[in-house]
């Protein structure tokens, strides 16, 4: 169809460009909030959409999830064993449910994957404070099916990778400057719908419950 | 007298049905309330709206170019590019990459331009089964409907309807109307649709030309599903939504789904750069964009209609119209409903398609107070307006303008125009009219029927303004 293209941009070229003011276009937005702060933001905010939210800290993380494996009956966990939690879970095993890794193509277990995984846990690029939301970047390590087709999510935040804004983080970061991978994810709740009647529903197609754990 | 145009009768026939007016009513009760607590401060959403627009209006600006740069990008991230003029280009291009797969169902995920393309009618025409997976859209598809508002596709139904209507077609769930089970039927549903799906369809909510990188805004994980689990994923978008820069996402994504629902953000911004690379282990391997003119470029060509195409799907416009919240969205009989459609629809088929919607607005203002992008849509509405009734129609990319020209109606006002300007004859009219007051009838037809009718005052204006003493000069 490069004939719709040549037409189409003909059209487009042919036109005298208007005249914008600009100076609106570039303001950053972003808040001085200190980490108290954005971590107090971030939680109000999750657990305004009914996601969980657990403080832990370098030593007691693994306690932490451990814990809510336990209390949510997991009977098998999700995971990449590469990451730094990935590995110190793995090392750990006996203190979780079966650990299941996600080393194939999804082609070569998918049935497993869509009907036998009852939750899936993810490290994050960071978070940002204002919206409540997790910033994830799909890998070859952590696919992003990870944070989407389980019922659960178990995400692990980093509070040193909490931002004030989504403007801050992608600054911040140099998103530009790495390159943006296949999957670039903003996630700010458990998977909801108001579609029947405006009344809110969890789990439509993503994940039903959405856990945060802030190391 | 005339025959009542189909739009009217929709009209009239909508306005009877006082139940799902009542459920209008109360959803975009709901939708403003909700709306403005997100916007406490009203000098910081003036400002997001100022920068809003001037992302906006700057991607315009440099259309072509930002479309060729995202070409460039997309394909260097593997993504392949396709341009169609017309809905029916787009839609064969949609099922040649169908063909080409030997695929016989397509799933979707929500996509308003999928629906100005009227791609599910087109692809089962021809045999292929598609499947709307937003839950909105899977409710009115299984009762043969359009949606009824751009964001909420089923907002006139009722939760009894929509239980009724699950236990008709899936007579093995048993009946419900708890929300929370009828949510998790269609989950299931769909989760076996998309385990098998061969092709995945998407709408795009910005396109972003720097990174070549396809953004998607939603709560549902339909969008994430549908691109992520079929191994070939379809995005269908127009050729305006593309912008410029990375950083220029942010504050539309913070203004977006702020003036749409009133969430602070949606639970999911997806943002896709291309398909599956060689080591990762899922995502689909092809990646495909269908960028739609469809009448969009000719609006492109005026100053002033150019406006219309800053627009981000928001539907604010909609949930603050009170013409949308009485007719609801169906009696439009567009794609896209309420003051948006309004301005759109005309301008894309032309005026003796939906030229009758220009005339159904109160001109209240609501709709440009609230446009996140502050597109001046009663400004628009009345250059349509004009549109249809000027005579200089080559200087208008209108199609049809000047079609609804009355030529007693241009008599009328251009005698109007003769006699207002010229004093003498101003003056005797209006004296002549004070003393011949008593004649004005009672019943001035269609007008009268739910008003009284209009008296002439005593004296005129002139005569008023000179008794209290007040200099005109
Ligand atoms: S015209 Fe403005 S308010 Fe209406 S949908 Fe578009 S962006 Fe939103």
């Amino acid at each position: 169809m490069s004939k719709a293209r040549a037409n189409i941009l003909q059209r487009l070229t042919a036109v005298e460009r208007p005249v914008v003011d600009l100076s609106a276009r570039e303001s950053l937005s972003r808040f001085d909030w200190d980490k108290a702060e954005r971590i107090r933001r971030f939680t109000e905010r999750m657990q305004a959409v009914r996601a969980e939210v657990h403080q832990a800290d370098r030593a007691n993380w693994l306690d932490t999830v451990a814990t809510i494996c336990q209390q949510k009956g997991l009977n098998n966990l999700l995971l990449s064993p590469t990451t730094e939690w990935g590995q110190a879970i793995t090392q750990n095993a006996e203190r979780f449910p079966t650990l299941k890794y996600y080393e194939r193509s999804i082609e070569d277990w998918k049935q497993e994957m869509f009907y036998e995984v009852d939750a899936g846990l993810t490290s994050t690029l960071g978070g940002i404070a204002e919206t409540g939301t997790l910033i994830l970047w799909s890998s070859p390590d952590e696919p992003r099916t990870l944070s989407l087709v389980p019922p659960i999510h178990i995400a692990i935040l980093e509070t040193d990778k909490l931002y004030s804004t989504f403007a801050e983080a992608v600054q911040e970061q140099g998103w530009l400057e790495q390159g943006l991978p296949t999957n670039a994810l903003l996630i700010s709740g458990p998977s909801r719908s108001a579609d029947i009647a405006q009344v809110l529903a969890y789990g439509v197609h993503g994940p039903k419950e959405l856990v945060v754990v802030l190391v | 007298m005339a025959k009542p145009t189909e739009f009217r009768v929709d009209v009239e026939k909508a306005l009877g049905k006082t139940e799902i007016r009542a459920h209008f009513r109360k959803a975009m009760d709901t939708l403003m309330i909700n709306r403005r607590n997100q916007f406490p401060d009203d000098a910081a959403l003036q400002a997001l709206r100022t920068q809003a627009q001037a992302i906006r209006a700057n991607a315009l600006s440099k259309l072509p170019e930002l479309l060729q740069q995202l070409e460039t990008n997309l394909i260097k991230n593997g993504v392949q590019v396709h341009w169609a003029e017309t809905t029916d280009e787009a839609n064969q291009i949609v099922l040649g990459i169908m063909q080409k797969h030997n695929a016989k169902s397509i799933i979707k995920g929500k996509s308003m331009v999928s629906e100005e393309m009227g791609l599910n009618h087109f692809l089962e025409e021809r045999g292929i089964e598609a499947l709307e997976s937003d839950l909105g859209e899977f409710i009115i598809q299984l009762d043969g409907e359009t949606p009824s508002h751009i964001i909420m596709p089923a907002i006139h139904k009722s939760k009894e309807q929509i239980s009724a209507l699950f236990h008709e077609k899936f007579p093995d769930i048993p009946y419900t109307d708890n929300v929370d089970e009828l949510t998790a039927s269609a989950r299931r549903i769909l989760r076996d649709k998309f385990y098998a799906a061969p092709v995945g369809l998407s709408g795009v909510n910005f396109a972003v030309a720097e990174t070549g990188t396809l953004c998607l805004v939603e709560n549902e994980g339909n969008g994430r599903m549908s691109t992520t689990i079929p191994p070939v994923h379809i995005a269908v978008t127009g050729i305006e939504k593309v912008v410029e820069k990375l950083s220029d996402i942010p504050s539309l994504l913070s203004i977006l789904p702020r003036s749409a629902t009133g969430q602070p953000i949606t639970t999911y911004f997806n943002m896709i750069s291309g398909p599956r690379k060689p080591d990762e282990k899922d995502g689909p391997t092809e990646v495909h964009l269908v960028l739609l003119d469809n009448g969009r470029s000719r609006i492109y060509s005026d100053p002033e209609l150019l406006a219309t195409l800053r627009c981000i799907r928001c539907g604010a416009c909609i949930n603050h119209c009170p013409v949308y919240v009485r007719i609801g969205g169906h009696s439009y009989g567009t794609v896209y409903p309420g003051p948006i459609g309004t301005i759109l629809e005309p301008q894309k088929s032309g005026l003796s398609v939906h030229g009758e919607l220009i005339q159904a607005s109160s001109l209240c203002g609501a709709c440009g107070e609230v446009c996140p992008v502050r597109i001046p849509i009663p400004n628009i509405i009345n250059r349509l307006r004009y549109d249809s009734v000027r005579k200089d129609t080559e200087n208008t990319p209108t199609q049809e303008a000047g079609t609804r020209r009355k030529s007693l109606e241009a008599a009328t006002w251009k005698a109007w125009s003769w006699a207002a300007s010229t004093p003498s004859v101003y003056n005797f009219g209006s004296k002549t009219a004070t003393q011949l007051r008593g004649l004005v009838p009672n019943n001035l037809g269609a007008w009268t029927s739910v008003r009284s009718a209009p008296k002439l005052a005593e004296q005129t204006l002139h005569q008023q303004l000179k008794t209290l003493g007040v200099d005109h000069e």
